[in-house]
């Protein structure tokens, strides 16, 4: 073949390689450029024919459009590919701004009364306290014979007691209307030093904005032989500033009167409102969030234990009316409506675990 | 309890401000509960004189007054028909509140003239409904000076709780020596002085008990004083008693609510022309009854303690005297009575007769003992002095109950107790200050409670005082003790799986609610409740009256209440309490959750990425099996069978239970005829959980080394033609126990009825893994497990492999 005809045939390939417009085009070319039985290696059988000397000027030629034609094949496989992405990019394309379900854990909620007793016992344990518990339905011992409420006192008349149907036995069991007589049972099971705390339903017959006929209270004992009125004020400094996640808490100690504690006293903590938000640590109104005392030595007697040797304190929180303060959760009855507006926005997400560790809420 | 400044400090003499002595009050124990000074509330308001009125020129009703306010003259618009020239009236200025009709004065003009302020009327300071005029003072009133004080309204009201233990500070004496010891001034000198009787009391009483019921009335004591002239009281007693919220009656009746007011102590006053007879104190008798001051008609039983005359009962002691035999103006002969009444049966008699007086508030609590006859000889004075009349000699039936013992005391329990360091000395006046006599030296004391305070019968009570009159903010906090090293855990382990279990079912999407303890009692009954052990005495309503049995109607209505207000889909749980009986081992801990409408994992309701399918027995057992495997157990070691509770879909619901006795718990649709019963609309399902029976998992410690295997694992699927009364379960033991060294897994991949499945039958699709321990399975032993699943597969269910 004449070198006027092996550059014709080079601007041939090059041409078709350049106007192949796919992939598939492409190999059609190359098969019929370098394939088995294509152009090329056709030149190159022609090799054995030709006079020695003029073999291998002939060869290189070949060779060198061998080479042109293969570089030009890759070049153009490359670039063609390269447009392929392009266009299956172009066509994958998702609308990224279509929401997605966030999923069981951003759907479900824990109650606000079971995440404040979790914050409560995160703080107590911190302090040794360890829960106790006791039945809502109680005997009327326990609830008020025992902690030296005894039959006809007139303090009977301020718990607005919810009563069942006499028993055979002449026994009328009532619904606890504190959790004081849990600290009977504990002190019934266990002996000092104890170190309790217990929280749960307590039921009074009463219904307004701010009283519902359950409610949630949290009972403190702490009992040994040394315990007195200054460790209980220290326990509910710590516990308030615990809890409501400030540096200082104003509190105020009032003298009042339980039938179980003696001397006994009601606690106010100091707040501001500003709007609708209540400020803990500020201002200067009042609002009472507990009673305690130290435990009466009736009480103490009525479980079997010397008060001559044996002290200790007690203490009654509400535990939804300290979740309104720190919460801001303005009506008692919506903690029992289970109305799933009101659940979810002052629930609390599934993993938001309390902890002292990395802070209570 | 409600008195004035004026009333405390004829008790107690003081510099103290009422802000101070409120403040002071509520420190001790005796909490206020409101104060109302008028010099205070009415602060804004001064006396002004009309020096011109004149008609407004714009309107025939208005008037334009000129007017003095003490340091300018203002323009008002006046709209009182009684608004005149040289009139003196209560002025409000711009800027000030008028609580009457809840408006800021500002500078207004009114049709067309300019106003600065405003006479007030009676009821625009909230004094009275009285609203024809604007109110006129005493001409003499000084211009300028407080409206308070030109209205006689200078008398602070202050209203205390006083707690049950108190029976002293129900009068107005022994708030005074409250204050008093707590060194807010000095007590005054007490001035009852005995009156002599001029003639012997004729008219005969007794007391008339068995010996079991002695304690009911210990003494009694009267006098007759003949000739008064009863009528009104005069106009001091009168706004004292209505300033407390009293109404004046009659003289001797205003007598005796004064002292009871002011000392505590309460009397009675008859109409000696109407008695007959000798006056008993004894045991009510069945069948007796008689008409009582507040009009109504009581019965008597044989537990209450009556006052009667030969002819009928008069009325109840120390609860409610009688109507008949009262004190009118017509009486002109009047017996005192002064007696003592046993707490215990007063409270008992007041509460079943639902009587409330300040007779049995007093007497339930424990009044003076001692003050008995003191009491009658200061009522018999006041008589004398607004009433006259000529008096008896007393006369007592009976002996005072004794007041508590002394006891002893050492003051080193103060500090004890309290953590408050005080000195001896400082106990001791406190104390005496109270009425407590302290004898002995150092550390062994005797302490002699007085009369008045049935509330001190040992030691701490005394420490309560002291603390009390101190002020617990002087208490110093005391850090308690501390372990030595890192706390140990002090939930126990039910208290831990409860916290687990919500946490649980709130990760897979469920709200936690709170619901009442109490529902309907149809509804307990149709969840195995209603027992009427179980059914409150006295519920708050009809609604609130079952203890319920089970978690799940609380949180079903919920769930039905949230679709009513518009949300139809969603899920609950709760995690509580639940009863069988009224004994304390009756209570369980149960945990349900619901699911309604379209819910399930994913979410609930509509998504353009997949719609959540309605609420299903299959979604229900899903978060029942998730909570139980948080708690260490693992669906495969649960059998499930069908003796869900009669409440849920017999056809699509399950029991949960842990080998053949232990039941765990149920899930499922609900019965259509509960749903039709309490009005629910399906989709719903729900499970509850006891977690009671769920056995103590173990701690996760360093337990079973993980077995990872090099030899890849060999899936083989299966499908058998099974009738459709075989339950997967069945198809999966045979399966799981055809080969338990090589089979690791067994898992349901189809299940499907319909085309290409006979009638009755169905298909149902099984993937096999094989875990080789040694050395990779030749074709030959896994066909040799396939057929040995195969064959006990058939063996077991009937069912035929799929072609």
């Amino acid at each position: 073949m004449s070198t006027l005809e092996l550059y014709s045939l080079k601007t041939e390939l090059l041409h078709a390689i350049a106007e192949a417009n796919d992939l598939d085009k492409l190999e059609e070319v190359r098969i019929a450029a370098l394939g088995r039985k294509g152009r090329i290696p056709e030149l190159m059988q022609a090799l054995g024919s030709l006079p020695p000397e003029e073999r291998k000027a002939y060869g290189q030629v070949v060779n060198s459009l061998k080479a042109s034609v293969g570089e030009a094949l890759e070049a153009r496989r490359a670039e063609l590919s390269r447009a392929a992405t392009v266009e299956r990019l172009a066509q994958e394309r998702a609308d990224v701004t279509l929401p997605v379900r966030v999923g069981p854990l951003g759907e479900g909620r824990i109650h606000p009364v079971s995440q404040v007793t979790d914050e409560i016992t995160e703080i107590f344990a911190d302090m040794g306290f360890s829960i106790a518990e006791g039945p809502d339905i109680e005997t009327d011992f326990n609830n008020f014979t025992a902690l030296n409420i005894p039959p006809e006192h007139p303090a009977r008349q301020d718990h607005d007691t919810f009563y069942f149907p006499e028993a055979p036995d002449g026994s009328r069991a009532v619904l606890r209307t504190h959790t004081s007589p849990v600290q009977i049972r504990t002190m019934l099971k266990q002996k000092p030093p104890l170190r309790i705390i217990a929280p749960g339903r307590v039921y009074r017959c009463d219904s307004d904005q701010t009283h519902t006929p359950m409610f949630h209270q949290v009972e403190g004992l702490a009992i040994d032989e040394e315990t007195h009125l200054g460790h209980l004020k220290w326990v509910l400094e710590e516990f308030c500033k615990a809890f409501f996640e400030v540096p200082q808490v104003k509190m105020r100690f009032r003298a009042s009167h339980f039938p179980f504690t003696e001397p006994s006293m009601e606690v106010d903590i100091g707040y501001a409102k500003v709007g609708d938000e209540i400020r803990i640590g500020e201002g200067d109104q009042w609002l009472e969030i507990l009673g305690c005392g130290m435990v009466h030595p009736n009480v103490l007697r009525n479980v079997g234990l010397d008060p001559e040797r044996y002290q200790g304190f007690a203490f009654g929180l509400g535990i939804d009316r300290i979740a309104m303060l720190k919460y801001g959760m303005p009506d008692l009855r919506a903690f029992f409506a289970g109305d799933l507006r009101w659940l979810k926005h002052y629930g609390f997400p599934p993993l938001a675990i309390p902890t002292l560790a990395a802070g209570l809420s | 309890m409600k008195f004035t400044l004026s009333w405390l400090k004829e008790h107690l003499d003081t510099k103290a401000g009422v802000e101070k002595i409120a403040e002071t009050l509520t420190r001790i124990g005796l909490e206020v509960e409101e104060l109302f000074d008028p010099k205070t509330a009415l602060a804004p308001f001064r006396v002004a004189e009309v020096v011109k009125c004149e008609k407004h020129p714009n309107a025939d009703k208005l008037s334009v007054c000129e007017v003095d306010t003490g340091s300018e003259r203002l323009q008002v618009v006046c709209g009182a028909p009684n608004a005149r020239t040289g009139m003196k009236g209560v002025f409000a200025p711009v800027g000030s509140y008028v609580p009457g009709i809840d408006l800021m004065l500002t500078k207004a003009k009114i049709r067309g003239v300019e106003s600065n302020g405003m006479l007030l009327s009676e009821r625009e300071l909230e004094l009275s409904d009285e609203h024809a005029g604007i109110i006129e003072l005493d001409p003499k009133a000084k211009v300028g000076s407080p409206a308070a004080t030109a209205l006689g309204l200078d008398d602070a009201v202050i209203e205390v709780a006083i707690t049950p233990n108190r029976p002293d500070c129900l009068g107005v004496r022994g708030i005074a020596r409250d204050l008093a010891a707590a060194g807010l001034g000095k007590l005054k000198k007490d001035t009852i002085k005995p009156v002599k009787g001029s003639f012997p009391n004729p008219i005969p009483i007794e007391l008339d008990f068995d010996k079991r019921t002695a304690e009911a009335c210990p003494v009694f004591a009267g006098r007759l004083v003949r000739g008064v002239k009863n009528g009104p009281s005069p106009e001091w007693l009168q706004r004292r008693l209505k300033a407390i919220g009293l109404r004046p009656i009659n003289a001797l009746v205003d007598i005796t609510n004064y002292i009871s007011y002011d000392r505590g102590r309460p009397l009675h006053v008859y109409d000696a022309d109407k008695l007959t007879g000798v006056i008993r104190a004894r045991s009510g008798k069945k069948g007796e009854s008689f008409v009582a001051l507040d009009g109504k008609t009581y019965e008597v039983d044989g537990d209450m303690c009556v006052i009667a005359d030969d002819r009928a009962v008069l009325g109840l002691g120390g609860v409610i005297g009688g109507e008949e035999t009262g004190a009118t103006f017509a009486t002109t002969n009047v017996f005192i009575e002064s007696a003592y009444f046993d707490p215990k049966r007063t409270a008992r008699t007041g509460r079943r007769l639902g009587v409330v007086s300040d007779a049995r508030f007093r007497f339930e609590r424990g009044v003076d003992p001692d003050f008995v006859v003191p009491g009658l000889e200061l009522a018999t004075e006041m008589v004398l002095d607004l009433c006259g009349g000529t008096p008896s000699k007393v006369i007592i039936a009976g002996r005072p109950p004794k007041a508590n013992k002394p006891f002893k005391f050492d003051p080193g329990l103060v500090e004890r107790l309290s953590g408050l360091e005080l000195e001896h000395r400082q106990i001791k006046q406190l104390l005496n200050a109270l009425g407590i006599s302290l004898d002995g030296k150092g550390r062994s004391l005797k302490a002699s409670p007085p009369s008045w305070r049935p509330d001190i019968s040992g030691p701490a009570d005394l420490v309560e005082e002291i603390v009390r009159l101190t002020g617990v903010d002087k208490v110093p906090a005391a850090p308690m003790t501390r372990v030595a090293g890192v706390a140990k855990p002090l939930l126990t382990e039910p208290q831990r799986r409860q916290r687990l279990t919500r946490r649980v079912l709130a990760a897979r999407g469920l709200v936690e609610a709170v619901t009442w303890s109490f529902i309907p009692p149809e509804e307990a009954k149709l969840f195995g409740g209603g027992q009427s052990e179980l059914t409150l005495s006295n519920p708050i309503s009809t609604e609130l009256a079952q203890m319920r049995p089970s978690l799940l109607p609380g949180l079903i209505t919920a769930a039905q209440r949230n679709r009513d207000r518009g949300f139809a889909d969603g899920a609950l749980f709760e995690l509580g309490q639940a009863y069988r009986g009224a004994l304390p081992e009756d209570q369980f801990t149960s945990v349900a959750g619901v699911r309604f409408g379209r819910s399930a994992l994913i979410g609930s309701g509509r998504y353009w990425s997949g719609e959540a399918p309605a609420a299903d027995v299959f979604a229900a057992k899903a978060d029942a099996v998730a909570a139980l495997a948080a708690l260490g157990i693992d669906q495969a070691s649960l059998s499930v069978t069908r003796e869900a509770p009669s409440w849920f879909h017999p056809g699509r619901s399950g029991a949960l239970k842990l080998g053949p006795k232990t039941l765990l718990g149920a899930f499922g649709e609900f019965h259509p005829d509960l749903l039709g019963k309490i009005r629910i609309d399906p989709p719903l399902a729900g499970f509850e959980l006891y977690l009671d029976n769920v056995p103590p998992s173990k701690r996760k410690g360093a337990g079973k080394a993980l077995e990872a295997l090099d030899l890849q694992p060999v899936r083989r699927d299966f499908a058998f033609l099974l009738g459709d009364d075989i339950e997967a379960g069945e198809v999966l033991r045979a399966a799981l126990g055809a080969d338990r060294a090589l089979i690791s897994e067994v898992r349901v991949f189809d299940v499907f009825t319909g085309q290409g499945v006979p009638q009755g039958k169905k298909s149902l699709a099984i993937e096999v893994t094989l875990q080789p321990r040694e050395k990779t399975l030749t074709d030959a032993e896994i066909e040799a497990v396939a057929g040995k699943i195969v064959a006990a597969v058939q063996k077991a269910t009937g069912g035929e492999l799929r072609g």
